[in-house]
């Protein structure tokens, strides 16, 4: 059971860090704000399972807290690119 | 080993690999909108599973709960805010990167932009 849990940390690092990259390289910023909701996304993944490993509930808040926060900056940055804000 | 930790493994595994194809697609793509596609579906599709799959490893009622409560959460928002960034991104002036010849008849999305009056100002 360890190791599919090695595994899956290994393997959501290594999206991360692929993100982390278009993150920092993107050249408009409608690519940096898709590389922060995959980032947002992945991250509340890790959450959830760093809660499981932890045993701590608490945390399973934390990641849905975390995501609305992402979902609301992501609607709000598309609706100043957009010019209407 | 119980038949729980069985399948909340095996879906664990199969979330896990969606998540790094979705950070991949994210550095791989030639266009914000094949890095929407990659970035959002398949992510959305990996947390999903590896969620779920938390949820049954546990195997307790709030534990499944929860994670359904999240699963939900992550279905509904998770296209909400891929369609908003995307329809911005058009609006703003990007064009998807298209390797034909035709490039007008794929790009469909162009007419109901331009026939629109009242988004025709938005537009860069």
């Amino acid at each position: 059971m360890e190791y599919i849990i090695y595994l899956a940390f290994a393997l959501m690092t290594l999206g991360i860090i692929f993100a982390a990259i278009r993150f920092i390289k993107g050249p408009t910023a409608g690519d940096r704000v898709v590389a922060l909701d995959t980032l947002t996304t992945i991250s509340v993944s890790a959450l959830v399972l760093l809660a499981a490993i932890f045993q701590r509930f608490i945390y399973v808040d934390v990641a849905l807290v975390y995501g609305v926060l992402g979902f609301i900056g992501v609607i709000v940055i598309a609706r100043y690119l957009e010019g209407a804000l | 080993m119980t038949y729980y930790e069985i399948i909340g493994g095996i879906l664990i595994t199969i979330g896990s690999i969606f998540l790094f194809l979705g950070g991949l697609g994210i550095y791989r793509m030639p266009d914000i909108f094949n890095r929407l596609q990659a970035g959002t579906k398949a992510t959305t599709l990996g947390a999903m599973s590896l969620i779920l799959g938390v949820g049954i490893m546990e195997g307790t009622w709030e534990w499944i709960l929860k994670s359904f409560v999240i699963i939900v959460y992550i279905a509904f928002s998770n296209p909400i805010s891929s369609h908003a960034l995307a329809r911005a991104t058009y609006l703003r002036g990007h064009r998807p990167y298209i390797k034909s010849e035709d490039k007008e008849k794929m790009d469909a999305y162009r007419e109901v932009v331009e026939n629109d009056p009242k988004r025709k100002e938005v537009e860069v």
